[in-house]
């Protein structure tokens, strides 16, 4: 049986952990082995774009130690995939050893939807889900993985969903990272321009690929007191 | 020295020396639809008229003289010395002036004048373009000035695009010190983004083409 | 610092009609460049951007070469070339040759460049009085303001405070109708287009074989300043440069897609030297002024040096959803947006506007938009690396780097970090006790925390981490 290894991502290890477990459950009922090796913290993206570059190296060294020998890793977000995928080789720019373990690592890593297309060439992973959903689109995903149709055609699978699209779609949603904390405002200002456009689809969910956008939509959706969920593409896929 | 100082940071930042040649430039781009000349013609009038322009297909010089005429009608215009006007008797019509060799006198007949009339040097199709070169015939301010503008032209010198014009006339500078090329009517949307036409040029154009 | 533009930005957000403006117009323009790039409109958009990259960076690597050629042609056209380190040296040049050929009047169109140096400002003092023509910018003059957007100066305004400006101005009745009001504008500044000494312009393009000035333009005050008054001054970065006239024919067709959606503007003037004698009209003499003004440093950085590229199309503006919330004015200086995040702080120092290049989410719009492919989150997050060095220099951010340097070191320790983890999940008071936030001492709830909660709520940590339960997982034997 081919085996995946889980880089859940230290959000999802520590406030959304359903999620790691319905990634978890789809790729075993697509007939993978799952692994998560412990060793496993982040990717080194915050201290990354807070400018912290020598700090962010030696989060990004051991995660490449931990994966090194791993067969496949998926991870359940787009913004820790880019990071690795598109900016391990920046902050690497001048340690050769590190930008090889990089390069050789690369080929193994997606992004989870991404993982399902390409890999396990499955749009249908025999999911149910009674509703009608919104997708949100993450932008590093968006932008620098490319993710855009991929989870459009796995939602368009799952039995019972609706999907309504938002408009606009591709309008960050405010989190930005540290952005959120050192300008509040305007990432709370950005949020209630999405969550507008959430609200005018109807839909009773906003689903993303993205648990670092969604933890902050729904810190904006709860305050405003709309009863709309949020959730984590593989939270739905995992649904029966 | 302003000029050296410049000069010598730039060289400084980029390590280059003095009199170093450049690295290879990148070769100019420009690709040429084949588009005959029907369609040409279709395309630039059309696009014109997207823009709000108006335009006339004339069969023969005296139809393009007699639209210019119906427009004028007998209210003061101000015409260039372009040849092609003078073939099409635009330059004949009553109440044009025309023949302008001084700036101050061109430049109060066309603060006077409704209408000013300029044939043009080119005309792009893929966007509705006039080209006109400033020279001994084509004053600059004719189609300015005046808050109607007329560019009567004949079929032929209608382009596809950029690229072809940039083929044709590679260096514009060997030739004239005003090349402009003229897209629809002057227009801003600076209040509340609402489109408004004739801000400071021409708030209405009519092209004419033989 | 920041403090000022704090307010301005916390004021912004809380307009509800400048927030409509700038959302609904920078919208507007987004849809205008879409329709513009389509396929169908513009099948080779991608290749013309990569080619136009290609360009720029050519030019840029090479500037001295091209300075040099661009110097001899307008010489040889009859044109007369100025230096300028700063602002300074321009403003004394005009102000000198204002007084030399007696003229009291200019004449000026758009130019982000005499923004830049206060050109205006400067000049004010030499008894000479300076008047924008493009509408927005002669509103935004009028009003005494900045411009607010690179081509929408005045998209802050409403027509009636554009009515209000004017009248009371211009001293002419009450308008509404921004018809009616750009007739006004007309009639008052073709007085002036007609009596002035000098017509002064930037430049969107220097092409360096033809020693000329490329205007691109809608209203037609940028061919009216070059036309009526005797003598043509044109002010221009040293970036501005491209290497032949037939590179226009890539850069023309992405500046007026990318910025209004127009496939080419209503105007687009190719202008080399003065009149020729044979010429009717025209102005009698043409000089372009090379500002400096800290580019040149700039130059030496491989990557920072991108954003010298600029054509100042606006689009980055226009779909930056930073800029769509807190407006131009927001910004330290006339370059906002994406783009002024970057240059600011690369052009007037890091200490000065150290905080722009981190007000913004990376969602990477820009980047996409902009059509000759400068890679502008990379140089936000570039820039963010530099500022923390200088900063970690002068001692300004030991306790956040501590912060990040104690969050690697946990980082790097899987087993602290599960135990930390776990230490926090057990402090929390459960899922099922309303708003825990409410229970946490105020000592706990500041700085990030306080920010994050100023906005949204935070849902509590759950009781086991996602390791915890994959470990109970294996232990129960999953199927």
């Amino acid at each position: 049986m081919p085996r995946v290894s889980l880089f859940v991502t230290c959000i999802i290890d520590q406030l959304f952990p359903q999620v790691g477990l319905a990634m978890c459950a789809v790729l075993e009922r697509l007939g993978y082995q799952v692994d998560f090796p412990e060793a496993q913290t982040c990717c080194g993206q915050p201290a990354f774009n807070t400018g912290y570059r020598e700090e962010a190296g030696g989060v990004a060294r051991h995660f490449l130690e931990v994966f090194r020998d791993a067969e496949y890793v998926v991870i359940p977000s787009g913004s820790c995939t880019a990071m690795i995928r598109r900016h391990y080789a920046e902050l690497f720019a001048r340690e050769p050893r590190w930008r090889e373990e990089t390069e050789r690592l690369l080929p193994r890593i997606r992004e989870f939807s991404t993982f399902l297309l390409e890999v396990a060439r499955v749009a249908d992973v025999g999911a149910r889900f009674e509703g009608v959903v919104t997708f949100h689109d993450s932008c590093h995903g968006l932008r620098e993985l490319g993710i855009k149709e991929g989870p459009r055609r796995l939602l368009a699978q799952v039995r019972g969903l609706t999907l309504r699209e938002m408009e606009p779609a591709e309008e960050c949603c405010g989190f930005g990272g540290t952005f959120a904390v050192k300008f509040p405002e305007i990432s709370g200002g950005m949020a209630q321009t999405k969550i507008e456009a959430i609200r005018r689809t109807g839909a009773e969910a906003v689903v993303g690929i993205d648990s670092s956008c969604l933890l902050h939509l729904r810190g904006v959706l709860s305050r405003a007191g709309l009863g709309i969920q949020t959730l984590h593409l593989a939270e739905v896929l995992a649904h029966q | 020295m302003p000029r050296e100082t410049v000069l010598h940071k730039v060289r400084t930042a980029l390590g280059r020396s003095v009199g170093q040649a450049p690295a290879a430039a990148p070769e100019a781009r420009l690709r040429i639809p084949a588009v005959d000349l029907e369609a040409r013609l279709s395309s630039f009038l059309r696009r014109i008229e997207e823009l709000a322009g108006k335009t006339h297909r004339a069969a023969t010089p005296e139809e393009a003289r007699a639209y210019v005429e119906g427009v004028v009608a007998g209210r003061p215009a101000v015409a260039s010395r372009a040849g092609f006007l003078r073939e099409c008797g635009i330059t004949a019509l009553p109440s044009v002036r025309t023949g302008f060799t001084s700036a101050a006198e061109l430049r109060a007949a066309c603060v006077a004048a409704d209408f000013g009339i300029t044939s043009a040097d080119y005309a792009l199709a893929d966007t509705g373009t006039l080209v006109l070169l400033s020279s001994p015939e084509e004053a600059r301010m004719i189609s300015l000035l005046p808050p109607a503008h007329l560019a009567v032209l004949p079929r032929d010198r209608i382009l596809t695009g950029l690229d072809e014009l940039f083929t044709r006339l590679p260096r514009p500078a060997e030739q004239t010190s005003s090349m402009v090329l003229v897209t629809g009517p002057s227009r801003t949307a600076d209040i509340e983004q609402i489109l408004v036409r004739g801000v400071h040029g021409p708030g209405e154009i009519h092209v004419i083409v033989v | 610092m920041r403090g000022a533009y704090q307010e301005q930005i916390v004021a912004t957000l809380g307009n509800r009609g400048l927030q409509s403006a700038i959302y609904k117009a920078s919208g507007r323009l987004m849809d205008h460049r879409r329709h513009a790039i389509d396929p169908a409109e513009l099948p080779d958009f991608e290749e013309l951007r990569a080619q136009a990259n290609l360009i720029k960076q050519h030019t840029i690597e090479n500037l001295d070469y091209y300075l040099e050629q661009f110097e001899a042609q307008v010489t040889a056209r009859g044109g007369q070339l100025i230096w300028a380190r700063d602002g300074e040296e321009v403003a004394e040049f005009v102000a000198d040759l204002a007084r030399r050929k007696q003229a009291r009047l200019i004449v000026k169109s758009k130019s982000m460049t005499t923004e830049e140096i206060d050109l205006r400002k400067r000049l004010a003092p030499h008894g000479l009085e300076t008047v924008e023509t493009d509408l927005g910018e002669y509103i935004v003059q009028l009003a005494e303001e900045r411009p607010y957007h690179i081509v929408a100066p005045a998209l802050h305004k409403t027509r009636e405070e554009v009515g209000e400006i004017f009248s009371r101005r211009l001293g002419v009745p009450r308008e509404n109708e921004p018809e009616k009001l750009t007739k006004i504008a007309r009639a008052v500044l073709r007085e002036k287009f007609l009596a002035a000494g000098i017509g002064m312009t930037g430049a969107n393009f220097l092409v360096a074989d033809s020693g000329a000035v490329v205007l691109v333009e809608n209203e037609g005050n940028a061919r009216l300043s070059t036309t009526a008054p005797g003598i043509h001054v044109a002010v221009a970065g040293i970036e501005k440069l491209i290497p032949r006239a037939q590179d226009l024919a890539v850069f023309l067709k992405l500046l007026g897609r990318s910025a209004t959606g127009q496939a080419l503007t209503v105007y687009t003037s190719f202008l080399s030297g003065p009149r020729r004698a044979e010429e009717i009209d025209g102005p009698e003499e043409f000089y372009v002024v090379l500002l400096d003004n800290g580019r040149s440093k700039l130059l030496a950085d491989r990557d920072q040096r991108q954003s010298l590229y600029c054509i100042r199309c606006g689009a980055c503006l226009s779909h930056c959803p930073v800029y769509r919330k807190i407006g131009g004015h927001s910004y330290p200086w006339v370059y906002s947006g994406p783009i002024g995040a970057v240059i600011t702080p690369q052009i007037q120092g890091l200490s000065e506007a150290g905080w722009l290049p981190f007000a913004s989410s990376l969602c990477g719009a820009c980047g996409e938009v902009c059509p000759v492919k400068i890679e502008l989150p990379r140089l936000l997050l570039e820039l963010r690396s530099e500022i923390q060095r200088a900063r970690s220099r002068q001692g300004e951010n030991r306790w956040e780097k501590l912060a990040f340097r104690l969050w690697a070191w946990v980082m790097r320790h899987p087993r602290v970090y599960e135990m930390l983890g776990m230490a926090a999940a057990a402090a929390m008071p459960g899922e099922e006790s309303g708003n825990w936030l409410e229970r946490l001492p105020g000592w706990l709830n500041r700085g990030p925390l306080k920010a994050w909660t100023s906005q949204r709520d935070l849902p509590p940590l759950p009781e086991r981490s996602f390791r915890r339960l994959w470990r109970e997982r294996v232990k129960a034997g999953r199927s």
